[in-house]
């Protein structure tokens, strides 16, 4: 069985349909990515997950369990855990702050305020200043750290790259297999296909608010790819 | 000279009482982004459920607050998450305009159930009694117990706001209500806790009001006005300032009242007219850390 | 123009409702405009009132339901009106009537330096920093001796009778100075509207951000409505305190005329032109059998605000048009596709 199982799910915004029928699963463990042209619908459908958007769906497991009807803020609390797109660290609260109320939940687990620090000790070092006083990357390092601290079994990464430098961008996906190897499930959103490729056991190909294409990464040729995130 | 004097330290004292009728201000507009506007009237509501209290058990003032501090809490919790929570969004109008209306409806149920007369708590010797500073300067000891409740309130809420999960809660439902959700923070509970904590504040000024002045069911918009003047001169941004300026306001009125009666209220608000000339943005604006 | 021509669509504002609207319109003014000649006293008297709160409600409506300007004291200007209408005809010699559009202009002039003052507050303290003005000015009026201070004055004699020799000779002219006022106020709230000013104000109203970014002025406009209010509300105070003859601090401050006046423009729709009319239509139908109840009266009035805000913040008139697509007074532009003609 998978740890989510989503099937046929669609999202509107209003009048407007953003997502047409969208089946995807993750297994325990698994790395998968979702890529697509911006508006493809990819961050609609984590927002879905959360809750945050509205949706339906033939099945909408996570754990055997419906998420259906869930309320944004109860579903933490099973253990999905999200990165939101452009950070959002709240720029009232401290680095250490912005870490600790992501573990407001209070669900049990091993990831503690030192453990985040051992995997990105920059913050360590700049623990008590604004969390929006930081660099981009830094600020990504707190919005993963944060996620973290609520001990999830699922984290949801939505454009990890968006407006960072390569050099690091290279940083935040080094530590993504860490995160891994303590048996979390990762789902990255990203734009930037070759970052995602490399790290995803599977990949799902968003346009349109369809899924165009998905597998294993090795199983994919390059024009397949181009066609499915592009279109014709 | 020690007149004066007098008149300063008095008006220091009624500052105090009105920085407590603005943190309650302050932190529904800090935490909701929401200016309410039956502010007033929840306060004189407070002095009345502890007229009903006291009338009912015979206790005085003080202990009443044990019954009336839960129900302001209780009222509040249910008013946001009743009312006010759908309030809440970009669209100015709802918020000032559903308050407007509560306003009217407490006022008016108040002025229906006990009359437009005017009442007092009583809290016996404790209200004549006064500190003798130095020849012809003496400070009453309840205006001084007002004050330092006020101090006492305003670290309280420092200490809530900085160091405990709730106030951390707080702090990020303000900033932004949607990503505080993903941290399974339930915004809606949030901003009820937050209105039943200022409700809380208001209950404890509006019974120390009662025992230091008259009121009756109209009084309520006047002491809006008074704390959002305290709010708007202090600045925004912090809670000291919200005490500074209730002291100016106390100040400005004492000030009036004491070279004509019919100056004091008008010095006041011409004193925040002033502020808000050469300091728009309040003695302590608003700073994205603190 | 023949690019319109080929166009699949044409803009139109006027409706069906809106030309049915002012068939019915001319010969509810010609009624209105004649009854003095024979109505009775009481209804004439009745009718002033009306005429004066629609006005009001009209001002308070442009201010809020277009510029955005939630104000709570625009009892600042009806006060200050009034006095003006003393001031005027006892110490100026103005005629009564005159001294009305003259006491708008002098209220329009003391608006500046009041939205020097309150501009500086943004969004909703800007409602209670209004509320602060007008009890600095119900304080100021009363501080002033030649006024009478806080007990007032009343208007001489002499003046009533410059008005008209006649009782009814008086009630007449104040009663076509009022429908006067009401109508003025409606045409040049809808003339307004539709024009480019009316334009940039609705864009203002439903995105401040997104109205900048297209090079509307949002401060020029909405100090311009501000301003055109203070001359509206200004000289229905002074219509008002004609009507009553009396004036002091606490009845021509009193904020009970806005809050009257918000009344009904919520509850009649807030943002149209016929919300405020319906709406005065409501209050003052309930009024009559309700005002024994006094209280409760506005117990009343405040909870079905509270209920209207919370449920249909378009009004009684939004849920109207959205049922039946009427409008009489269309300053909204509308794509019509041209096979609908």
């Amino acid at each position: 069985m998978s740890l989510l199982e989503i099937e046929n799910l669609t999202a509107f915004y209003g009048d407007f349909q953003a997502l047409f029928g969208i089946s995807l699963s993750i297994d325990k463990g698994e790395t998968v990515a979702a890529i697509g042209a911006n508006g493809a619908g990819k961050s609609t459908f984590l927002r879905s997950i959360t809750g945050l958007v509205q949706s339906d769906a033939d099945k909408f497991l996570y754990k055997g369990e419906t998420l259906k009807g869930k309320a944004a803020c109860d579903i933490v609390g099973l253990g999905i855990a999200m990165v939101p797109e452009g950070r959002r660290l709240f720029p009232s609260l401290s680095v250490e702050e912005n870490l600790i109320i992501g573990g407001y939940n209070q669900r049990p687990g091993n990831w503690t305020l030192e453990r985040v620090y051992k995997m990105f000790p920059k913050l360590f070092e700049r623990k008590d200043v604004a969390g929006t006083a930081l660099s981009g990357g830094e600020q990504q390092m707190v919005a993963i750290g944060r996620a973290l601290m609520s001990n999830p079994d699922v984290l949801l990464c939505d454009e990890l790259s968006l407006g960072l430098a390569p050099i690091i961008i290279k940083d935040i996906y080094d530590a993504l297999p860490s995160i891994k190897a303590e048996g979390i499930s990762i789902l990255v959103v990203e734009q930037d296909i070759n970052q995602a490729l490399a790290i995803a056991d599977r990949v799902y190909c968003f346009q349109e608010g369809r899924i165009s294409l998905s597998g294993k990464p090795d199983d994919l040729s390059k024009d397949q790819i181009a066609a499915a995130y592009f279109g014709r | 000279m020690i007149e004066w004097a007098n008149t300063i330290i008095q008006g220091i004292l009624t500052g105090g009482l009105y920085a407590m009728f603005a943190t309650g201000l302050a932190i529904i507009f800090g935490v909701m982004r929401l200016v309410n506007i039956s502010h007033g009237d929840l306060i004189v509501l407070a002095a009345f459920v502890a007229m009903v209290v006291i009338e009912t058990t015979g206790v005085n003032p003080f202990v009443s607050m044990i019954a009336v501090l839960p129900v302001m809490f209780v009222f509040g919790y249910f008013l946001q998450r009743g009312i006010l929570n759908y309030t809440v969004g970009d669209d100015l109008l709802p918020p000032l305009l559903v308050t407007f209306g509560l306003s009217i409806v407490i006022q008016n149920v108040l002025l229906e159930v006990f009359t437009a007369d005017s009442q007092r708590l009583k809290a016996g010797a404790l209200e004549i009694q006064s500190l003798q500073l130095t020849e012809g300067l003496s400070i009453g000891v309840f205006p001084l117990i007002i004050f330092v409740t006020a101090v006492v309130m305003i670290i309280g809420l420092q200490q809530l706001f900085n160091y405990t999960r709730l106030g951390r809660a707080f702090r990020a439902t303000s900033d932004d209500a949607v990503t505080a959700q993903l941290m399974g923070i339930n915004h809606k509970h949030i901003f009820g806790l937050a209105m039943g904590l200022a409700l809380v504040l208001v209950g404890i000024a509006g019974v120390l009001m009662a025992i230091r002045t008259n009121f009756d069911p109209s009084i309520g918009p006047s002491r809006l006005l008074y704390a959002f003047e305290a709010v708007i001169m202090g600045g925004l941004g912090s809670l000291w300032g919200t005490l500074l300026g209730g002291i100016i306001l106390g100040v400005a009125q004492n000030i009036g009242a004491k070279i004509d009666p019919g100056w004091q209220i008008l010095a006041g608000h011409v004193a925040f007219l002033i502020v808000l000339v050469f300091r728009p943005n309040g003695l302590f604006p608003r700073t994205r850390d603190d | 123009m023949t690019d319109m021509a080929q166009a699949p669509y044409k803009v139109v504002r006027s409706t069906r409702a809106s030309k049915i609207g002012s068939v019915i319109g001319l010969v509810l003014f010609i009624v209105l405009v004649s009854f003095p000649t024979w109505g009775d006293r009481a209804t004439i008297r009745l009718l002033v009132e009306i005429f004066y709160i629609l006005a009001l409600a009209q001002m308070w409506n442009l201010l809020a339901g277009y510029g955005g300007l939630v104000s709570v004291g625009q009892q600042a200007f009806v006060g200050f009106g009034g006095y003006m209408l003393f001031v005027l005809t006892i110490n100026f010699g103005v005629g009564a009537v005159w001294a009305v559009p003259v006491a708008g202009v002098l209220g329009a002039l003391v608006s500046l330096p009041v939205a020097f003052l309150v501009f500086r507050l943004r969004g909703h303290y800007f409602a209670i920093g209004t509320w602060v003005v007008a009890e600095v000015f119900l304080l100021g009026f009363a501080q002033i001796k030649a006024f009478g201070g806080g007990s007032g004055m009343s208007l001489p004699i002499s003046v009533i009778k410059s008005i008209s020799g006649s009782r009814a000779g008086r009630d007449s002219a104040i009663y076509w100075t009022a429908l006067f006022v009401a109508v003025a106020t409606i045409a040049i709230v809808y003339f307004l509207l539709r024009s480019r000013h009316g334009l940039a104000l609705t864009a203002i109203r439903d995105s401040e951000e997104a109205s900048n970014s297209l090079g509307v002025d949002n401060f020029r406009a909405k100090l311009l409505v501000y301003i055109f209010a203070a001359f509206g509300t200004a000289a229905i105070g002074a219509l008002i305190f004609l009507t009553k003859i009396r004036i002091s601090p606490s009845a021509a401050f009193d904020i009970n005329w806005t809050t009257t006046v918000i009344f009904i423009v919520v509850i009649g729709g807030i943002g149209t032109i016929e919300g405020p009319i319906l709406g005065t239509i409501i209050y003052f139908l309930l009024r009559e059998p309700l005002s024994d109840f006094g209280t409760w009266y506005l117990i009343l009035l405040g909870s079905t605000a509270i209920v209207v805000m919370l449920k249909a913040p378009q009004g009684i008139w939004g849920i109207i048009t959205q049922r039946f697509d009427l409008r009489f007074f269309p300053v909204q532009r509308r794509l019509r596709l041209k096979k609908d003609d």
